[in-house]
């Protein structure tokens, strides 16, 4: 079992109070939906949970694992707004480095990974040719391979097709049903089952 | 060790893909040194005095040229967000993408010295000279580059923001480097300017990965 525990979090950005005092705590197996509107600090949050951002106050703790930490880094995958990818590499090539910075996969699996993902055929396509949906797939591919325990996904289905969005949900619910977590932001209607919501 | 090297072979890939990042710093040198001649003076006696001055300066400015590069299109696409979430250690990251700069400016300016050293009749002691210096302080315009890089990251049109941090802290190698090879052309003894040159290699090989893994932390907020 592990818990994810937020205690006391503020987040100022320039002259505004994103949030303040927000506390917090996942278990093993949760999904959580944060929820807000535009500018409400969803974005700042994750970067914060992601150890991009420097949090002004309170604390953040994986299994007794403070933020920033390699143990805590190691069990946690940020997927931000942006691709991550590099025009210039193959969708095989991108996913290479992008799953080596959280550990090495084997290049069957990755293959595997892009078929799963509905990119079967585009393993040797430089990421310049790709679509913002298929962008986007690539690096969901590389969050799927890794064996991180807390998914941190900002705007997860973000210029996916009905039938992305649904592979997402279930991979989501897959991997918490073996023991992870998740924590997501999304603007969209999500069909997710067992969501928890915190509204900022 | 692995992540080095893997990061260091994504680099060479975007790179090499992408030729012209490469060629245009590159350029820059050769064009730039070839003109001095035409404006001073084709004159052996004059060129050999100032050769090791211009070939320098212009390697300065053409790994000056390339810096903008090296972490910006990682910053804009998203790559920096992922190393820095990564449990690897940033500052071994950093210096995989410093030893992929060098290779591809600091090694071609290296490879081209002589031919420029020739050009403007620089003597064959002045040319082996010029090289050792190239070699031993190449590496450290690349370390010490990435500071500067990687503070302006965010901020859009800075190339001149990078020269301003960054030129200041070339004048030493500029000033020992140069003065080495006009001392060896009179065949006086160098070996102070070269351990002057090891020793700034050392200290920045040391400590601008560190320093350019806060100062990236620091944009990336």
């Amino acid at each position: 079992m592990s818990s994810f525990v937020i205690n006391n979090l503020s987040c100022q950005r320039g002259y505004n109070q994103l949030f303040s005092d927000l506390s917090f705590r996942v278990e093993t197996g949760e999904i959580l939906r944060i929820t807000g509107a535009n500018g409400s600090g969803k974005t700042s949050l994750l970067k914060i949970l992601a150890g991009v951002n420097i949090h002004e106050q309170g604390s953040i703790e994986l299994d007794q694992h403070r933020v920033k930490s390699d143990e805590y880094q190691q069990e946690v995958f940020y997927l931000g707004h942006q691709a991550a990818l590099s025009a210039e590499l193959t969708s095989l090539e991108n996913l290479e480095f992008l799953s080596a910075l959280n550990q090495p996969v084997k290049r069957d699996s990755l293959i595997q990974a892009l078929v799963d993902i509905g990119l079967k055929g585009y393993e040797d396509e430089y990421c310049a040719n790709l679509s913002a949906g298929q962008k986007r797939r690539v690096i969901l591919a590389s969050l799927f391979v890794s064996n991180a325990k807390v998914w941190l996904l900002d705007e997860p289905f973000t210029a996916l097709d009905p039938k992305g969005v649904e592979i997402v949900e279930n991979r989501i619910t897959q991997h918490c049903t073996n023991g992870g977590l998740c924590l997501f932001t999304t603007h969209q209607d999500s069909a997710l089952p067992n969501q928890r919501m915190i509204s900022l | 060790m692995n992540i080095y090297l893997q990061t260091l072979s994504r680099d060479l890939r975007v790179a090499l893909r992408n030729p012209s990042s490469i060629l245009n710093p590159l350029l820059f040198f050769i064009i730039s040194v070839s003109l001095f001649p035409l404006a001073i003076s084709p004159e052996a006696a004059t060129l050999s005095q100032i050769a090791a001055g211009i070939i320098w300066v212009a390697s300065m400015l053409a790994v000056l040229l390339s810096l903008n590069a090296l972490f910006h299109h990682d910053f804009d696409n998203g790559v920096l967000e992922q190393m820095v979430t990564s449990h690897h250690s940033l500052p071994l990251l950093i210096l995989s993408k410093i030893t992929a700069h060098w290779l591809l400016t600091g090694v071609p300016i290296i490879l081209l010295s002589p031919l420029l050293g020739v050009f403007l009749f620089l003597d064959e002691e002045g040319i082996k000279v010029l090289m050792m210096t190239l070699l031993l302080a190449t590496p450290s315009l690349s370390l010490i580059g990435s500071i500067g890089a990687s503070l302006i990251v965010g901020i859009k049109n800075s190339g001149m923001l990078l020269s301003l941090l960054i030129l200041p802290l070339y004048i030493p190698i500029l000033i020992f480097a140069s003065s080495a090879v006009s001392q060896a052309q009179f065949g006086l003894d160098i070996s102070g300017q070269l351990y002057f040159l090891a020793m700034f290699l050392v200290l920045s090989l040391m400590s601008a990965p560190f320093v350019s893994a806060i100062a990236l932390k620091i944009s990336l907020e």
